[in-house]
């Protein structure tokens, strides 16, 4: 395998060089504890101090209503959590969607086990919710709304800030899982009209082990990680300094290069999609075909199974990822695409492609070129291809069962 | 796709397959690992594998695998198939005792997971093989002719559990290790430094090692009602606690107290629920029925001797077959035989080789 390339940023990215430069001084010289009072903790203090400012600037927010954590999930996590049982006298209930990430989902299912109420709102065809239904869906009880601002699998846009207003005219809290939009799409929490949002460090070309919390001024949680003063009695654990360094400068790059980055990454994925779609028959896109964040292809390729398509590619160095979280872990077909009413099959043979900066042109046609054929030889082995192309079919490795 | 030097490895984390990929990877061929994972060990999980004690691929196992693919620097996948597992292998076994047999859950999961499935996932990846640990050889002669032979090393033949092979599988699999004997396999491992050196071996019914099948059929929907223990001639003996916790040939657990025993397990009576029990002299049988027959080659014709294997361990009996209709054959054995049991295998020898194999309907008196 001589060729490495990388279409997987959505699940992670590499850490930009001017992030890990700002993150060295804090693995060497600058090892003290913030919390302390004498001169060790000062450097590591003010570069805390420092970065939190930076990523409030990032999310035009104060730099109080930063949180940081140890990932998208933790972020998720508090936010949900933290504001579910601190508004537990006024209500238990919440509404999110079906097409969330794991860590809201599961929280949310968490919370159902303590005697919450939770509303998963379906989407359409597109990917995309209904707003009257999320309307109708706020009852007195309704304590939170979480909804993603752009899907992982797909990269689905949904209308934060409507969503936000809303909320608002129904007085609910409101938190987003910003996780995939940072860095790809503007953050703003004041135009998203939103109470929390969360983001994570490693998909933004900072280490994995950091991620931050915005919780505006006034709205209330209850800590998940009990431990010192740290975070303002929020989440205890001593500081990850150089994470924090990292998140803090990614943010700075990412609003430094954002039109740039973003006109980039469309022109390529823009590109691999009608590229692959004119040269390989019976591909669907999945997902709003505009409402989307400009890196993310999720492409179904009928007739074939996704894990196979992933697995050859990977034999040529191509890094993708399929619809479903990984290849061991769970056999169900993918919830986002099963909610937007994909047929199991054509869920699994779902591939992500997600780009990123370091992408190029080159790297796309090389793709072109060689998808094509692995598609064409995976379906010729396949009985309802050979059915749909007319052709005779060698049945002696045929699946007596269809899993 | 044939001629490609691609092979797949099925890597169980065991040292028999991770031999077969070492040797393999040494010989050129662009070697490829893949775990099959089979049960689902997540809490609360589809299968419910962590309720059972089950050890079938478990996650030690697919660590092994995955490090030893690491030692020898080769790609290396965990595909989920716990889904056929279930439909094909579990629920076969499940079924074979409610039906008052006792299967043969290797042979199945061979037959469907390793040489149907990860046969095709082979081909998806554009491998021109797929290998596996089998202490088993394949041979090609001029005329193109494929033949399975047993594994070099006797005690540790495996050619019983692949009798279902045929002639398009056999083309395209690869047992690297099956020319070896075992005390080789494990210097091999041992030269390489890989950490499955002196790893134990498997125990037979990998799903349910360290617990009793019995609990684990009632676990899966499977038992049935206690009924009577009669002998040969109808005479009630005693009681029995379901059919499905018995097994032919068996003397232990039957309680029966008229000091005319030892008592043998030597049929079941699905109709009335009865366990018929009786002397050794009665265990014998003359011969057996064999049904779903598969020929590996040519299929062998009416009178032809060879020899039979009636189960793992089994020396292997002198026999002459005749052809029954629907895939059956009737194996008349020179000379009885104890302990033929329905859901098991008979598989058919010649010399070293095995032309085919079925599964034992009922024993001949």
């Amino acid at each position: 395998m001589d060729r490495k390339i990388y279409f997987d940023h959505n699940a992670t990215t590499p850490i930009h060089e001017e992030v890990f430069d700002a993150m060295v001084p804090y693995f060497k010289d600058e090892w003290g504890n913030p919390s302390s009072i004498h001169w060790a903790g000062r450097g590591p203090k003010k570069a805390v101090d420092e970065a939190r400012e930076k990523v409030a600037g990032f999310l035009n927010c104060s730099p109080i209503e930063v949180i940081f954590t140890s990932s998208g999930s933790e972020s998720d996590n508090l936010a949900i959590k933290g504001v579910a049982f601190s508004m537990r006298s006024k209500g238990n209930h919440i509404i999110t969607t079906k097409v969330e990430h794991p860590a809201v989902l599961n929280t949310c299912k968490y919370l159902e086990r303590e005697g919450f109420d939770v509303t998963y709102l379906g989407v359409d065809a597109d990917g995309m919710i209904d707003l009257d239904e999320l309307r109708d869906s706020i009852t007195p009880k309704t304590t939170l709304i979480t909804v993603m601002y752009a899907n992982n699998e797909t990269g689905v846009v949904f209308p934060v800030a409507e969503i936000g207003e809303i909320a608002r005219e129904h007085r609910v809290t409101f938190h987003t899982d910003a996780v995939q939009a940072a860095g790809k799409i503007p953050l703003d929490v004041k135009a998203l009209n939103c109470d929390l949002l969360s983001i994570s460090g490693h998909k933004i070309y900072a280490p994995k082990g950091v991620g931050a919390l915005y919780v505006r001024r006034g709205v209330r949680v209850v800590p998940i990680i009990h431990g010192g003063h740290h975070e303002r009695n929020r989440r205890g654990g001593t500081e990850n300094v150089a994470g924090i360094v990292g998140l803090a400068k990614a943010c700075e790059i990412a609003a430094r290069d954002m039109e740039e980055e973003t006109a980039h990454l469309r022109r390529l994925r823009d590109r691999l999609e009608e590229g692959l779609m004119k040269r390989i028959p019976h591909v669907k896109r999945n997902g709003h075909k505009d409402k989307r964040i400009p890196n993310t292809a999720n492409l179904s390729f009928e007739f074939v199974e996704g894990e196979s398509l992933l697995l050859n590619l990977d034999m040529l160095g191509i890094a993708a990822s399929s619809g479903s979280a990984c290849t061991s872990g769970s056999l169900e077909p993918s919830h986002v695409l099963v909610s937007m009413g994909l047929t199991p099959e054509l869920s699994h043979g779902s591939v992500r492609f997600s780009l990123g900066r370091s992408n190029t042109e080159e790297e796309v046609d090389y793709l072109i070129e060689k998808m094509p054929p692995i598609v064409e030889r995976m379906r010729s082995m396949s009985p309802l291809w050979c059915e749909v192309e007319k052709k005779g079919v060698d049945l002696s490795f045929e699946e007596k069962t269809c899993s | 796709m044939q001629g490609t030097n691609r092979v797949v490895v099925a890597m169980s984390g065991g040292v028999d397959s991770s031999v077969a990929a070492a040797f393999l990877k040494e010989r050129g061929f662009e070697v490829v690992g893949i775990s099959m994972q089979l049960w689902d060990y997540s809490e609360g999980g589809e299968s419910g594998g962590g309720a059972t004690g089950g050890s079938c691929c478990s996650l030690e196992d697919i660590h092994d695998a995955r490090r030893v693919a690491d030692a020898l620097e080769i790609p290396f996948y965990v595909v989920n198939m716990e889904r056929p597992f279930l439909s094909e292998v579990v629920d076969y076994f499940v079924k074979g005792y409610m039906d008052g047999e006792t299967p043969n859950p290797c042979i199945k999961c061979n037959e469907v997971m390793k040489f149907r499935l990860l046969m095709r996932k082979a081909l998806e990846l554009d491998a021109g093989f797929l290998a596996t640990g089998h202490y088993a050889r394949i041979t090609v002669d001029d005329g193109g002719t494929y033949h399975l032979l047993k594994g070099l090393d006797e005690g540790k033949d495996q050619s019983y559990f692949l009798f279902t092979m045929t002639q398009d599988q056999m083309k395209r699999v690869l047992f690297p290790v099956g020319g070896l004997r075992k005390d080789e396999v494990r210097g091999y491992a041992a030269r390489l430094g890989l950490r499955v050196a002196e790893k134990k071996d498997s125990q037979e019914i990998c799903f349910i090692e360290g617990s009793s099948y019995t609990d684990f059929v009632v676990t899966r929907g499977g038992g049935g009602p206690g009924g009577p223990i009669t002998d040969t001639s109808g005479n009630v003996l005693g009681s029995h606690a379901g059919l499905f916790r018995y097994t032919i040939g068996q003397r232990r657990g039957l309680d029966i107290r008229d000091g005319r025993g030892p008592y043998y397990v030597v049929d079941m009576d699905m109709e009335r629920n009865r366990l018929v029990v009786g002397s050794r002299d009665e265990l014998y049988a003359s011969g057996l029925v064999a049904r779903n027959v598969n020929w590996t080659g040519r299929p062998m014709t009416d009178g032809q001797p060879l020899t039979v294997k009636i189960r793992y361990r089994h020396p292997g009996a002198g026999a002459v077959l005749t052809h029954l209709d629907g895939g059956r054959v009737k194996i008349v054995f020179s000379e009885p035989q104890k302990a033929v049991t329905p859901g098991q295998a008979a598989v058919f020898y010649s010399g070293e080789e095995v032309v085919g194999g079925g599964w034992i309907e009922r024993a001949l008196r």
